[in-house]
């Protein structure tokens, strides 16, 4: 199950989209987001332009619509949230549909970003960006690593899982924390053959 | 506890994003200073075993499950400034990668989770650590910090979304505060089972010679502290403070965007007036004193229960 959610991330679909340049890509992002957050309400121009932009790259990019659907649900508990705590405040209502609109744009645009972007382009545009090195080198050895470590926890989520009945919740809970302080150590021991090996290729 | 876009305004984005960028590169120095070569490849590693790890679902009652934030467990396991760091990248993976989490909210995301939540929890946990030595102050430490650490971001998230005029100081401080008084037990809970579980397998891994002892040098914590307690002079204490036009006054004396400060929708001023918020934001207040003692209590008892005579074990004595 942890694998279908990932394997949506590794296949980048060939696009119109997808081969723009990705500093274009992330600059126009920036300014779609910038734009839309510093936009006031009585703007409607710009948000139905951009939702309006943002519906045709969604077309070309040829993104599954359900699988956007889906992903933006995700906001839905965070909208409600807000607008239960705004019902309190009579001052306040009627402001949560033009957070709940404004983040709507947001998140949509980063998705397509991100689902037309591989992770090393945007890492490229931060490096050119000026971001400190040291913290490019940890970005790029954790998304290198993210998807070996989310597998090495499944496969030891269900070795445990062939190996025991249902337990009670206590001693569920003291077998998933071994696990996960299992997965710590073994990670800590590939940092120390991943640091021998850049050696042996001559990193300094 | 991700802020998305949209959820904060133009200003809180500019002030977090510059917090957190002092942080951030106050941490990145302090690594590259303090840190072996032998260790760069492990920041990476850390970052993705937090990720992983957020992915193991734990079962609470009535179907539903928690996960384990972490930020305490790296700064104890790694060390402050390069827990930060190490949350810094899980949260930049997030935004980029997943979606999760705005790109302009990126710096309040950041300065909550990794500036406030790690160098708060790390505090909390050198000073338990300090009062109880040996492996069950260690447990103790982690259970305790974990609560605070959740507990201080979330403190930090309602400021800024008050400061947006997203939701009102009162009832955002209320119910985030409440919930993440819930959720901090789970974390806190979690990360002591986990730190124990390291603990009995690989000792070297958590005693103070893996390179998380604290700085001598104050530099570090000053610069921090100036952080944090800047931080919530900015986004707590206009709203704590009884005149609720104090910040009005601050932004217009700063020069802040004009329009940024009048063109938003909510005033939340008019809700000191209503009374049960008012007894609402006191509650919680009385409310966090107690559940602090609580909470420090019940971690005494869990390190007590989990760590039986220490000392015994040669496995759990530290080499």
């Amino acid at each position: 199950m942890i694998g279908d959610w990932i394997g949506h991330h590794h296949s980048h679909r060939d696009s119109l989209v997808a081969r723009l340049p990705a500093g274009l890509k992330l600059g126009l992002a920036l300014v779609i987001i910038v734009g839309t957050v510093l936009a006031p309400p009585q703007a409607m121009g710009w948000f139905l332009g951009v939702a309006l932009l943002l519906l045709v790259a969604v077309v070309l990019s040829r993104i599954p619509l359900l699988f956007l659907l889906k992903r933006l649900a995700w906001l839905s508990p965070l909208v409600l949230g807000v607008a239960l705590v705004n019902a309190l405040q009579p001052a306040a209502r009627g402001s949560w549909l033009t957070v709940a609109a404004r983040s709507a744009i947001c998140l949509l645009t980063i998705i397509l970003v991100s689902n037309t972007t591989p992770f090393s382009r945007i890492l490229r545009v931060l490096k050119s960006a000026r971001v400190p090195g040291l913290l490019i080198t940890t970005l790029a050895l954790m998304h290198r690593y993210l998807f070996v470590l989310v597998e090495e926890a499944e496969r030891m989520r269900r070795a445990r899982a062939s190996r025991t009945f249902t337990p009670r919740r206590g001693a569920r809970w003291q077998t998933l924390s071994t696990v996960v302080g299992q997965l710590f150590v073994r990670a800590s021991e590939r940092a120390e053959r991943i640091y021998d090996a850049m050696c042996a290729r001559g990193w300094k | 506890m991700h802020i998305p876009d949209g959820f904060i305004d133009g200003k809180t984005a500019a002030t977090t994003a510059l917090l957190s960028a002092a942080g951030v590169g106050l941490a990145l120095r302090q690594v590259r200073r303090r840190l072996a070569p032998r260790r760069v490849p492990l920041l990476g590693l850390a970052a993705a075993f937090l990720f992983a790890a957020q992915m193991v679902n734990f079962p609470v009652a009535g179907g539903t499950s928690g996960h384990l934030l972490g930020g305490v467990l790296a700064a104890a396991l790694l060390g402050p400034s390069a827990a930060i760091v190490v949350l810094t990248t899980v949260l930049i993976v997030q935004c980029f990668l997943f979606a999760d989490g705005g790109v302009l909210a990126l710096g309040a995301n950041i300065f909550n989770m990794a500036i406030v939540g790690v160098a708060g929890g790390y505090t909390i946990y050198r000073g338990v650590c300090r009062a109880l030595p040996g492996t069950r102050g260690q447990v103790a430490a982690v259970a305790f910090a974990g609560w605070c650490s959740t507990v201080l971001a979330s403190i930090s998230c309602a400021g800024q979304l008050a400061w947006s005029g997203t939701v009102a100081w009162p009832a955002g401080f209320t119910a985030m505060a409440l919930v993440h008084m819930l959720i901090g037990i789970g974390e806190g809970l979690i990360g002591a089972l986990v730190f124990l579980a390291i603990q009995r397998t690989r000792p070297d891994l958590t005693g103070e010679s893996n390179g998380s002892a604290p700085s001598r040098r104050w530099g570090e914590w000053v610069g921090y502290g100036l952080l944090a307690v800047l931080g919530i002079a900015v986004f707590v204490a206009p709203f704590a403070c009884p005149w609720p036009d104090g910040l009005e006054s601050v932004a217009a004396k700063l020069g802040f965007d004009h329009r940024a400060v009048h063109l938003r929708v909510p005033a939340p001023a008019p809700d000191y007036q209503m009374p049960g918020v008012r007894w609402a934001a006191g509650a919680t207040a009385l409310a966090g004193a107690a559940g602090t003692v609580v909470v420090f209590g019940l971690a005494l008892l869990l390190a007590r229960w989990l760590v039986r005579e220490p000392g015994v074990d040669p496995r759990l004595t530290r080499p």
